[in-house]
């Protein structure tokens, strides 16, 4: 298990004020200056030594992003950092507890994330239902303003950055990158085709680089400890420490911060307080958030918890969302809600995605009660596989995933239930 | 489209709402949002300024607020943007509403991590209490809405009430609530467990456990 003195989100539960006093007491914006005289380059190589890869869900290396952005940029032409805290993903809600208990790290992050890539300001970008959260996010820019670490010479440090918040409307899309800046923008927040990548233009037709808010929250602690720490802890290609969002059927639901590749049964034992009903009992793990395939109980329970250890059994890391299932679980009603959740979310944008969703919701609810013939399964496993890839952004293949995974690994299920129904007769017929 | 917005009379909107202007207290908070954004581009104002005049309809009528047809002209023209530009942004985020909604805005979230940990018993509180789905009670105290997910999954099932989430809900809990708010009392927000803080296990962290009683810096460890 992962040392307390290693982990980077201190204050995850809020026990201590989030205010800057006492963030500084826990060591946020102790001597930020001296992190950023290392050098712009200096930063982006550290980080990319750490292994640090994006934590919104994509995994992709933060450093190496980071390099994407333009050296020298133009007047005309500022840089921008977003950052994205938009967090819907159903299973996560660790933005949500950095951002209100520890904003000050996502805050000197910003800097000297916004600082490494040369960047003009950062918008964060929150997605309204988080009223509280950001308003002690508000609280909180304010606080390092009227301190002197954001603005003219932030942190004394010879740089100018502003850090301005933005609040969502109730939109799991503007969590898609393009969505964020065209919602930035002031309008609908439906995903832009790509290229032209964000880093060539992005908001305002500007280089923009748009990260997780536990990607920058993480970085002045690895800075500050150097990126052999970090990289101390997961295996070869997953390293770091990690937010892990446990919900569903364990005991005791939580987040907590684990080292990277904690095996799935350390993790609930350890933390949550084990399975409701034991092990036995457990019926199947959505690992990452409602976007990556089910495992079944078998495969999972001892996977590493790290992006190539869920990928080995069929998922995903993802945001590192496990939504547990125990053998009460109507599993084809816990899979037909998230269909319903893709449906409600699609912006309506691509064709295949928002007639897809519905359709694929409306069989799925069919396929519940089975009320449905046997061959519609196929038929459906067919549809996912034409909304997956055929959209500007990953919503219709979140959509098309999670019904693979069951159609995958419980098929059987299905079908009992159209049989039960009659749904088999009719077909012999 | 059954379940769509039935958007209200225009004549009747316009006649109430016509003269929409800001407050003075929201006229300041408007222009310091737009100095948010770049010259130019006040445009990526319009999310929290419609978010403003929903909130300042809310206080007028003693609802969550709404967005009448004259107001969203009203934001559109402060900043200097198409009104349909205006009305697409209201109409594609869920949090904007289209129409009178009550006194509270009951939110229950029913998305998988809800669900598997018992949304439906809110639901039923709700229910039971006269609430339907997507209507307002005749006394125009609740308006009963599902949601999705609501990025609080470690601490269901939740709701979310206009402000504030009432999270780790059961049944008997939902009832509490609904009951306090109805007497006009402020119930405690968050979790409604007796034992739990926020998000740690509840009955007590397993980590961390130094931070329970006091500010404790870890670098000394490092």
């Amino acid at each position: 298990m992962l040392a307390d003195k290693d982990r980077i989100f201190t204050n995850l539960y809020g026990f201590q004020p989030w205010n800057l006093k006492s963030a500084q007491a826990r060591g946020d914006w102790d001597n930020t200056k001296d992190l950023m005289k290392r050098g712009q380059d200096a930063i982006i190589e550290e980080i990319k030594a750490s292994g640090l890869r994006g934590r919104g869900g994509a995994g992709f290396p933060t450093g190496l992003k980071w390099s994407f952005m333009p050296k020298e940029p133009r007047a005309d032409r500022p840089s921008f950092l977003v950052i994205n805290a938009d967090e819907s993903e159903p299973g996560s809600c660790k933005d949500r507890e950095i951002i209100r208990h520890d904003p000050h790290k996502l805050i000197e992050g910003a800097l000297i994330a916004g600082f490494a890539m040369r960047a003009r300001a950062a918008y964060i970008y929150i997605r309204g239902e988080f009223i509280r959260e950001a308003e002690t996010l508000f609280a909180a820019v304010q606080e390092a303003y009227d301190a002197g670490l954001l603005g003219k010479n932030a942190a004394k440090s010879g740089y100018d950055f502003d850090v301005f918040v933005h609040r969502g409307a109730g939109a799991y899309i503007c969590g898609e990158e393009t969505a964020m800046i065209e919602s930035l923008e002031g309008k609908k927040g439906q995903p832009r085709l790509k290229p032209p990548f964000p880093a060539g233009a992005g908001l305002y037709g500007c280089p923009t680089t748009v990260n997780n808010v536990e990607s920058i929250a993480v970085v002045p602690t690895i800075l500050r400890r150097g990126a052999p720490w970090f990289a101390s802890f997961g295996r070869e290609n997953n390293k770091g420490t990690k937010l892990f969002q446990i919900s569903g059927h364990v005991n005791k639901p939580c987040v907590v911060e684990e080292g990277m590749g904690i095996t799935f049964r350390e993790l609930i034992d350890k933390h949550c307080g084990g399975i409701r009903g034991g092990w036995d009992n457990l019926l199947a793990v959505i690992p990452g958030g409602s976007s990556v395939p089910l495992v079944p109980a078998a495969e999972i329970m001892d996977a590493p918890m790290d992006f190539d250890g869920l990928k080995a059994v069929g998922s995903g890391l993802g945001t590192a969302a496990a939504i547990v299932m125990d053998k009460s679980t109507d599993v084809v009603q816990a899979i037909s809600r998230i269909s319903y959740f893709y449906k409600h979310e699609s912006c309506g944008q691509c064709t295949p995605c928002r007639e897809g969703t519905g359709w694929m919701w409306r069989v799925m609810e069919r396929l519940r009660t089975g009320d449905a013939d046997i061959s519609e399964i196929d038929t459906l496993f067919d549809v996912t596989k034409q909304v997956e890839g055929h959209t500007i952004c990953a919503l219709g293949d979140a959509a098309a995933w999670p019904i693979q995974g069951l159609i995958k690994h419980f098929r059987p299920e299905i079908e009992r239930r159209i049989r039960e129904n009659g749904g088999a007769l009719e077909a012999a017929e | 489209m059954a379940d769509a917005p039935q958007i209200p009379d225009e004549a009747e909107t316009r006649a109430r709402w016509g003269a929409f202007a800001w407050t003075a207290e929201n006229a300041a908070k408007a222009k310091a949002v737009i100095a948010r954004y770049p010259a130019g581009r006040q445009r990526s104002a319009v999310m929290p300024l419609l978010d403003l005049a929903q909130r300042q309809v809310g206080a007028e009528t003693q609802t969550q607020g709404w967005l009448p047809v004259p107001v969203i002209e009203y934001v559109a023209a402060q900043l200097d943007m198409p009104f349909m530009r205006a009305y697409e942004v209201a109409t594609f985020y869920t949090m904007y509403n289209l129409v009178p909604v009550g006194r509270y805005h009951v939110q229950v979230c029913g998305t998988t991590p809800c669900l598997l940990r018992g949304s439906d018993d809110v639901m039923a509180a709700c229910k039971n209490r006269g609430m339907v789905k997507g209507k307002t009670t005749p006394d125009g105290l609740f308006t009963l809405t599902e949601v999705e997910c609501m990025g609080t999954c470690t601490n269901a099932p939740m709701v979310q009430i206009n402000d504030d989430n009432y999270e780790d809900l059961d049944y008997d809990s939902t009832v509490r609530i609904l009951d306090a708010l109805a007497a006009g009392e402020q119930p405690k927000a968050g979790t409604q467990l007796a034992n739990r803080h926020t998000s740690e296990p509840d009955g007590g962290p397993t980590t961390l456990k130094d931070m329970v009683k006091a500010n404790h810096d870890y670098r000394k460890e490092w």
